[in-house]
């Protein structure tokens, strides 16, 4: 397989009122094509601004190092016509669908825009297209849905609509960013299940960012844990799940409710998120991690292979297996 | 739509209603009487008295005056104007359409300077930006009777450019006469509506919506037309669309300032002169006015944002 998508070292500083602050630290990440890539952490671990950096939708001022290639083209010195042919390969699917869609404009409209736009494709064969598309998304009457306005979908309707305007642009790559966090659960479920679907069918690279490791295990093939804006494992999803190599993968997989069982409380995460730029030097989630020992304080962890998977811990090795035992309480 | 319609000029009709009782009482309560100023003062003999009150219906009680005016008005009799024995309905078609060319002109500069002044702050670069905000705060310092003095001094006595008074004949002559009381009337108002058309571009380029077009790959120039100005374009018209309105009541002082013979100058001058039935009159006409040119809002708000539904607002 190869790279459609190849990040390296990317670092991403924003301008902030009180100077510039440090996003996203060395991330690395690949995407073959056809495969899809999950990419999961808390609030503030980097993971949507390093899919803002890959679309180049980062804030005015914002300060990228690193590299971003793109079918073999350097991502961030596109400019002009050449970076909006790059915004229209690589579509997005954002979080909130009703503050994403224009409020004034018909649905019609903002599924055929870049059709007519970008490829003058004439208006009432755009709107054949955009009819076709909510069919293949589960849209009934979609002639209908067209002329709504989008205040009058409900927001799982919505994401439909967006994802069928996402992939009516074929693009190659499609970027989900917590696109079902906005939705009640059965919603999600069903807009989750198209996705996979459509995107399965069409062999489209995805990188799907998630605050839910499972949902990223059952629908990507890899995944890529961050935290404090720095890739700490990549894996196999499948694998991730029930073998995680990072402190953090463990922890954020036992924090995850039990259906099957009952329980006093649920488990946390000791501590809160930290973001990149208030990140202490060392290990970055030492200060959360039940494993942490002075030496993890004292030096930059690095990414290292293990087991077909790549992990930032020096305990990596040593505490294989034992991760999941109930070890932090 | 046609429900709405109508509900608006049920509106329309209840508000004059209550304007017309309010602009009748006031003057009905307002010192000084008709006769008292139709004959000036000088002593009368009692049946030229009586006649007069007969005639002008003095003697009735309130609202039985009150009723015969509406009945009037309603039948397009706005009455007589006691000094001048003339009927209001003429006094007021002699001077209306200069006011409404003033109006007009004023609000065509409006939308075109405060709105174009205020896309090209909100788009531009930051000295642009910086420029209108100066010319912005200059010009929203300058009331319309400060502006007007200003604008006769410079365009009219030391240029030359244009007429400092009077109403010209003939479209070109009278469009050259009422360019100045024009500016002097947009000036503040202008001002305003840059910086609000500023914020308003400004704002909706921070919206999430414009990100999704700006992901998609559409030529900046799209984005900005078709999502950007097409959606600031709501606050836009709320705000023009009162600055317009209240330009009805603003005109007299400009029309008064550069001698023009419109309704507004009229109405001041016929206050003066206890000139009871002609104030009426043209309050009755300009309030009319107000009202319109809010309906005409509330259209255009209805057509431009989806989410409202005419009559009622929606969320």
């Amino acid at each position: 397989m190869s790279a459609l998508l190849e990040v390296r070292d990317l670092t991403v500083q924003l301008k902030m009122d009180s100077g510039m602050r440090e996003v996203i630290t060395g991330t690395s990440l690949t995407i073959a094509e056809g495969e899809a890539m999950g990419l999961v952490g808390e609030s503030g671990s980097g993971k949507s601004m390093t899919a803002k950096a890959i679309a180049r939708l980062l804030p005015d001022g914002a300060d990228v190092q690193g590299s971003v290639t793109f079918d073999g083209t350097d991502v961030l010195a596109l400019d002009g016509d050449a970076l909006r042919k790059h915004r229209a390969q690589v579509a997005v699917v954002f979080q909130d669908p009703r503050a994403h869609i224009n409020p004034v404009r018909r649905i019609e409209d903002f599924m055929t825009e870049s059709l007519r736009i970008l490829e003058s494709v004439s208006k009432p064969d755009a709107a054949k297209r955009a009819a076709a598309a909510l069919e293949e998304v589960g849209i009934d009457d979609p002639g209908k849905r067209l002329r709504q306005f989008p205040h009058e979908l409900s927001g799982g309707m919505l994401q439909r609509v967006m994802i069928a305007t996402a992939l009516l642009s074929e693009p190659r790559l499609l970027l989900a960013d917590e696109c079902t966090t906005a939705l009640d659960v059965t919603t999600q479920a069903e807009v989750m299940a198209i996705l996979d679907d459509l995107r399965r069918d069409r062999g489209l690279s995805m990188l799907f960012i998630t605050h839910d490791l499972e949902l990223a295990g059952a629908v990507c093939d890899r995944t890529c844990v961050m935290y404090a804006g720095q890739v700490v494992e990549t894996r196999a999803a499948s694998l991730l799940h029930g073998d995680p190599l990072h402190p953090y993968s463990a922890a954020l997989v036992q924090a995850r409710p039990d259906i099957s069982s009952t329980a006093e409380r649920l488990v946390a995460i000791p501590g809160r998120p930290v973001s990149a730029f208030e990140a202490p030097s060392g290990c970055r989630f030492a200060p959360r991690c039940p494993h942490a020992e002075d030496a993890c304080r004292a030096e930059e962890q690095v990414l290292t292979e293990l087991d077909g998977g790549r992990v930032r811990c020096r305990r990596a090795a040593e505490l294989r297996g034992r991760l999941l035992d109930g070890a932090h309480v | 739509m046609i429900a709405f319609l109508g509900k608006r000029m049920a509106m329309l009709l209840a508000t004059l209603l209550v304007a017309s009782f309010a602009i009748y009482g006031a003057l009905y309560l307002a010192p000084g009487s008709p006769i008292a100023a139709l004959t000036g003062g000088r002593s009368v003999p009692p049946e030229v008295l009586a006649q007069l009150e007969e005639r002008y219906h003095l003697n009735e009680p309130f609202l039985t005056r009150y009723w015969l005016w509406l009945s009037g008005v309603v039948r397009g009799d706005l009455g007589e104007s006691i000094p001048l024995r003339q009927d209001v309905s003429t006094i007021i078609g002699q001077r209306i359409g200069v006011t409404l060319q003033l109006v007009m002109l004023t609000a065509a500069i409006i939308i075109i300077v405060g709105v174009g002044l205020g896309i090209v702050g909100a788009l531009g670069r930051k000295s642009v930006d910086f420029g209108v905000l100066l010319a912005s705060t200059v010009s929203a310092a300058l009331p319309a009777f400060a502006a007007a003095v200003l604008l006769q001094f410079v365009f009219g006595v030391m240029l030359g450019w244009f007429p400092v008074l009077g109403t010209g004949d003939g479209f070109v002559d009278q469009l050259r006469h009422l360019t100045l009381p024009a500016l002097a009337l947009a000036a503040t108002s202008v001002a305003l509506v840059a910086r609000v058309t500023r914020t308003a571009v400004r704002d909706e380029l921070d919206k999430e919506h414009v990100q999704t077009a700006v992901s998609r790959g559409l030529p900046w120039r799209d984005v900005v037309r078709r999502h950007v100005l097409r959606n600031a374009a709501i606050p836009i018209t709320t705000v023009v669309g009162i600055t317009i309105a209240s330009l009805i009541a603003l005109a007299a002082v400009v029309e008064t300032a550069f001698g023009l013979n419109g309704l507004g100058a009229y109405l001041v001058q016929a206050a003066q002169n206890k000139d009871f039935a002609t104030v009426q009159g043209i309050s009755l006409v300009l309030v009319f006015a107000f009202v319109i040119t809010n309906v005409i809002i509330d259209i255009a708000y209805a057509i431009l944002d989806p989410r409202v539904t005419l009559g009622s607002r929606a969320q």
